[in-house]
């Protein structure tokens, strides 16, 4: 039996409730937060911030942000991944002033020899009624980039647009632009 | 070593597309580039991994996961249940669905939803649960109330609740929103008219299921979610997963 795909829809304005409750101080639990980290977490701790602009260059301030990466070795969580790691997080963009998720993780490993480290991202928002797949990638890796399967597939004149800058010690920005010049690429994967 | 296999493509026919005028919100942000096309890789054929410790008993029981001890959620008591199964028919075991909805009222407990309807001091509107061993999950909640939207200059929500799915792979990710037959609103709604096709839409259609309806208590509808289908990977010569 083939049966057709559940069609997606959008999270809509009020995912908060269910799926940030504890980033957004409602009276609820949440099964993933902005902070990836915990005392076990083995690793090089660092901070991915961003924002998530419009087609206008307007900051959205209800779009949900999910992570998936691996961990400092490069291991999935269920595939050998260190236990302090579950290598998923979630955030919301309504909580800063400035409509910015951030988030504390740690450096991820090489998943397999070619590819470079990265943080596999996935866009939420009001308006968007597919979900979008991209990724982040970090700029002291640029050697590894030129082999990366992923990013090779990409035209050279867009791939910057997944590579986040260094911001300060150890925190890295990445914004995410559905329009524009600078669109971000996403993926269909 | 068992290798897991890649998915199937999402389909882009059947979902809807990223704009849609008529959903007016999409049309600052949707991507005006195509999508650039990967084959899986182990990073998206992993997924986080949810167990019983992530789960509370009430999570599940949305008309009292929020109610004052002795006191229950008011409104029309429903069970929405089915099975996660993936395009081949097979159960998803074992993964988590969340679900949040609006009051009996069509309110959200939600600070930026500022709809006339009262909030009810017993109910949150949001519950989880994990899929059992055969793909099959319940909830028992109230039935959200239709409730109105700014896009064009009457526009109303259908009855509805939005269900996150994770499947066993990131590429399986579903967010999407479970509707009740013989609701007026739905074949109105311009966000249920972004899907081109009207066997699509039913799919988000939960049908009244009188088999599971518990006489004298709660009614039930039924809602199957079908995920993408994983490919078949060659393994020890034979063609593993058919
Ligand atoms: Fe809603």
């Amino acid at each position: 039996m083939t049966a057709g795909q559940t069609p997606s829809q959008t999270v809509g304005p009020f995912f908060a409730l269910g799926l940030t409750a504890e980033q957004y101080g409602y009276p609820f639990t949440s099964i993933a937060g902005p902070d990836l980290t915990g005392p076990e977490t083995v690793g090089d701790r660092i901070q991915v911030f961003g924002q998530v602009l419009d087609g206008a260059g307007t900051p959205v301030s209800d779009a949900l942000i999910e992570i998936w990466q691996a961990d400092a070795t490069g291991n999935f969580a269920g595939k050998g991944a260190n236990a302090g790691f579950s290598g998923f997080g979630r955030a919301g963009t309504g909580v800063h002033d400035d409509n910015c998720f951030v988030f504390q993780t740690v450096k991820p490993g090489i998943i397999a020899e070619g590819h470079a480290p990265h943080i596999n991202v996935i866009v939420f928002m009001r308006g968007t009624l597919n979900h979008l797949f991209t990724r982040i990638y970090f700029p002291e890796d640029a050697a590894a980039h030129a082999a990366d399967p992923v990013l090779t597939a990409v035209p050279r004149d867009r791939r910057a647009t997944l590579i986040a800058t260094a911001d300060s010690d150890r925190a890295y920005r990445f914004d995410i632009h559905m329009q524009g010049a600078h669109e971000t690429v996403f993926f269909d994967l | 070593m068992l290798k897991p296999g890649e998915f199937y493509q999402r389909d882009r026919e059947w979902h809807p597309p990223a704009l849609t005028r008529d959903y007016k919100t999409s049309v600052s942000r949707s991507p005006q580039y195509s999508l650039i096309s990967l084959q899986n890789s182990v990073s998206e054929i992993t997924g986080p991994v949810f167990g019983h410790n992530d789960i509370d008993p009430l999570d599940n029981d949305l008309i009292h996961n929020y109610a004052k001890s002795g006191e229950s959620a008011i409104g029309e008591r429903i069970i929405v249940h089915g099975r996660v199964l993936d395009e081949n028919g097979r159960p998803v075991p074992n993964t988590l669905v969340e679900a949040w909805q609006a009051n009996a009222g069509g309110r959200y407990r939600h600070w930026k939803d500022t709809y006339l309807a009262p909030i009810d001091p017993n109910f949150g509107g949001c519950g989880r649960t994990l899929t059992d061993e055969n793909g099959y999950y319940y909830f028992r909640t109230v039935k959200p109330g239709a409730y109105p939207w700014r896009n064009w200059v009457n526009n109303w929500r259908p009855s509805h609740v939005h269900l996150s799915i994770f499947g066993s792979g990131f590429a399986q990710r579903l967010i999407t929103q479970c509707y009740f037959e013989g609701d007026p609103l739905i074949a109105k709604c311009p966000i249920v008219n972004t899907i081109p096709d009207k066997a699509a839409q039913g799919q988000l259609i939960a049908a009244l299921d009188m088999n599971a309806t518990i006489p004298l208590d709660t009614i039930a509808y039924k809602f199957d979610i079908v995920l993408r289908g994983r490919r078949s990977t060659l393994f020890e010569n034979r063609l593993e997963g058919n």
